[in-house]
């Protein structure tokens, strides 16, 4: 069995010419990919800190997929109020108790106003004082982890609304944005870069101080400023980020890269067989810069995820549910010092975001190593 | 040298006012301009509404609107603030700024000068269990959702544990602070002679004009330390009294600052402003810490690896020089170039510090002012902190012009 398989040292390997010819062009590139990708996996691989930012990132993938497909199994029909109590935005759960109809509340606890008490009930008509109602506890209700009619894994924000729910759909919109904010960045900033480094002169010193005021811009205090004037959402902030990082540092580390293929020798070789501008720009310093545009891709992810999450906790965006939203509210409502008696409301959100940043932080890191031979270890 | 200061500088003018534009711009773009917002009130008369039109120059043509906002921004004529309408923008900001310069430059320094020494011991014992350790804790903290994070200090320090103001800058009456804080503020009056004070309210004291004088006698005392410093470096040759001399440098500044302020008459209000800095310092600085660990030891692994190492190690020179000075100073430049690219991070920390921890600084300022709509201010607080990210990007080029030789001699 094992003969079979090792090779005979003295034997040449024999290589039939036509089939190498015969084999189409497509399937040798897939091979030659393959063969790439084996040998990054396994430099990738050596590094356990980039194996672990990879779990995280494929738990959080599954997170954000399990939201559409819980909704529409486990959650479906659990409703409350015409609305279905797992739905992010419009979905509560309350804990029913019985009030008792008065005309002037002195309890707020045991008994309800008669106006109340109408706009509550389904129907119009006002209740008689002294009828005994079932209505929700208060609203906005007490944060409760336990104790509800439906099954809460990790209980219910001050409105009622499930925060496991919650964080799942925050897994969506994170992975949302940040494909959009690191791809628009890294699109801009690899053409930026590269024509920056090829065409030189007038174009490079023009985008080159674009560039430097760009970094020069504080892009929180600035997208403040944005929000505050337009209605900024997921896209649009995503796009914004994207536009305003693509242009800044990433740009100019691109550059530099883009520079030092510029110089090499199948340039002069394309330059001379006759290559367009746009041609080896496209198929020659555009792939060779592509490894590093993608690790800065991973960075850009982080920083995409941690301005949404500030602004969303700032209360100045205008999406659905996220990780930012939801310390937003629990903050908003009073419940920071409470701290851990509370810490449904708080910790499994910001833990979210910090791990989810670290993901790609640590896939960032270990890529770094493939991409800069230099940063190996010994 | 100063050719390459000189130029710098002159770019960083241009960039101030391509800045100050884009603010225009953005004024601009805003749905239903700024006319609309000012002027839209149902209840104010056509002909009033053409006079405010026309006071506020909305009815001139772009290109002359636009030269009177530069003009009005380099004179720090920012208008007034609509919410608290008498005020000016420049007056309510200039009051600010101080406190965020504070924040600012203490949690840079501490962190970057933390940072620095850890990120070299780290990288010189890797593979260790403390390199691992560092390593851990420092991704966490730079990776860690910065308002969920302050959040948490707020809870730990000020209700938790109880030993610190639940945020902003003065406490009004000191009978509401912990006991051990009381104390030590008795016997701080009772030592600089002033009689037992209960609070701000009725003392007559400004709070401003002490955090002000706080913040010059510190930078007073920063300056005479590297003064010190260089003189120990220039006059004395032997290098084992040089370093003596440094630490004499270090504790002479630091216990004349705080003679100082202990001895003062109003050292209870200081102490007050002291006590409520501390946890919004320490939040700022373990975030930005992590960062500049985690650079250093980056920028120390490949220095490592260069040939004069090797040279010095077989020449024999101790570990302890070769880490300090073969490796750590050459490593300092990569750091520093990175600061620059970092120094948004610490801007942005600053604003959501301020928020979280309610000191009243320009970015509190700024969150405020956008909340309630009051344009000018926003506005304002805005270009201040452009400002403010200009310099600290010109005084890191200065730093780097300095440490880097190749900028000195070219010019």
């Amino acid at each position: 069995m094992t003969d079979t398989l090792l090779s005979d040292p003295d034997s040449t390997p024999t290589i039939d010419l036509g089939e190498i010819v015969a084999t189409p062009l497509w399937r040798i590139r897939l091979r030659v990919a393959w063969r790439s990708f084996r040998k990054n996996w396994a430099l990738f691989s050596d590094n356990k800190m980039g194996v672990v930012g990879l779990l995280i990132i494929v738990v959080f993938g599954i997170m954000a997929l399990a939201h559409p497909i819980l909704l529409a199994t486990a959650w479906e029909g659990h409703e409350e109020g015409g609305k279905n109590v797992y739905d992010v935005r419009a979905g509560a759960d309350s804990i029913i108790v019985e009030k008792t109809v008065v005309d002037v509340v002195t309890d707020p606890v045991t008994e309800i106003g008669r106006i109340e008490a109408a706009l509550m009930g389904s129907g119009a008509v006002i209740p008689e004082v002294g009828t005994v109602l079932e209505v929700p506890l208060a609203n906005p209700a007490p944060p409760v982890f336990r104790d509800v009619e439906h099954a809460h894994v990790l209980g219910t924000d001050p409105f009622g609304a499930d925060i496991f729910s919650q964080l799942l759909f925050g897994a969506r919109a994170a992975f949302l944005l940040g494909a959009i904010a690191a791809l628009s960045s890294v699109f801009l900033a690899t053409i930026v870069g590269t024509v920056a480094a090829f065409y030189g002169g007038t174009i490079d010193t023009l985008l080159m101080r674009l560039a430097d005021l760009v970094i020069l811009i504080p892009l929180l205090p600035l997208l403040i400023v944005m929000s505050g004037f337009w209605q900024i959402g997921l896209m649009g902030l995503g796009i914004l980020i994207g536009v305003l990082g693509g242009l800044g540092g990433t740009a100019i580390i691109l550059k530099s890269q883009a520079l030092s293929v510029k110089v090499k020798p199948f340039i002069d070789a394309a330059r001379i067989s006759g290559g367009t501008d746009w041609r080896i720009i496209t198929r020659h310093i555009i792939p060779n810069v592509l490894p590093l545009s993608f690790l800065y891709m991973m960075f850009g992810v982080t920083g995409a995820i941690f301005i949404e999450a500030t602004l969303s906790f700032l209360g100045l965006l205008n999406i659905d549910a996220s990780w930012g939203i939801m310390i937003n509210i629990a903050h908003t409502q009073g419940y920071t010092l409470q701290g851990l008696k509370v810490w449904w409301l708080m910790v499994p959100a910001g833990l979210a975001i910090t791990v989810f940043s670290a993901g790609f932080f640590m896939v960032a890191r270990a890529m770094d190593e493939v991409v800069n031979p230099r940063l190996r270890r010994r | 040298m100063w050719k390459y200061i000189a130029k710098r500088m002159g770019q960083m003018i241009v960039l101030f006012y391509v800045f100050i534009a884009l603010l225009f711009l953005i004024l601009d773009l805003q749905p239903g301009d700024i006319s609309a917002q000012f002027v839209g009130n149902p209840d104010i008369p056509p002909e009033a509404k053409q006079i405010l039109i026309q006071n506020l120059g909305l009815d001139q043509p772009k290109h002359i609107q636009l030269w009177n906002h530069l003009k009005n921004y380099t004179t720090f004529n920012m208008g007034f603030s609509w919410d608290s309408f008498p005020r000016e923008v420049s007056d309510m900001l200039f009051e600010a700024l101080p406190r965020t310069i504070f924040l600012f430059l203490t949690a840079t320094l501490l962190s970057f000068w933390l940072g620095f020494y850890t990120g070299k011991v780290v990288a010189w014992r890797r593979g260790t269990f403390l390199e691992k350790g560092v390593m851990a804790s420092s991704i966490f903290f730079w990776t860690v959702f910065y308002p969920w994070f302050a959040l948490l200090m707020l809870w730990l320090f000020a209700f938790q544990i109880g030993w610190f103001p639940i945020g902003k800058f003065i406490t009004l009456t000191f009978s509401t602070r912990p006991d051990w804080v009381n104390s030590v503020s008795n016997t701080l009056g009772r030592v600089s002679g002033g009689e037992a004070a209960t609070g701000w309210v009725g003392s007559g004291v400004d709070a401003n004009s002490i955090f002000n004088g706080m913040l010059l006698s510190i930078i007073v005392t920063t300056v005479v330390y590297g003064t010190l410093r260089y003189l120990a470096d220039r006059r004395v040759e032997n290098e084992r009294t040089r370093k003596t001399l440094h630490r004499l440098a270090l504790i002479v500044s630091f216990v004349g600052l705080s003679a100082y302020w202990i001895f003062h008459s109003e050292s209870v209000f200081a102490f007050d402003i002291v006590w409520h800095t501390i946890v919004p310092v320490l939040t700022l600085t373990l975030v930005n810490y992590a960062g500049t660990t985690l650079l250093t030891r980056s920028s120390m692994l490949e220095t490592l690896r260069e040939d004069y190492i090797l040279t010095a190690r077989a020449k024999g020179v101790p570990d302890r020089v070769i880490r300090d000075k073969h490796a750590a100073r050459n490593a300092l430049l990569p750091v520093t170039t990175s600061l620059v690219l970092a120094l948004a991070t610490v801007i942005a920390g600053g604003v959501i510090t301020e928020q979280i921890f309610s000191w009243p600084g320009i970015g509190r300022a700024l969150l405020t002012a956008i909340t309630v709509e009051d344009i000018p201010v926003a506005m304002g607080a805005l270009a201040i902190i452009g400002v403010l990210s200009l310099l600290a990007h010109l005084i890191a080029d200065i730093l780097y012009a300095f440490l880097d030789p190749r900028i000195r001699v070219q010019g």
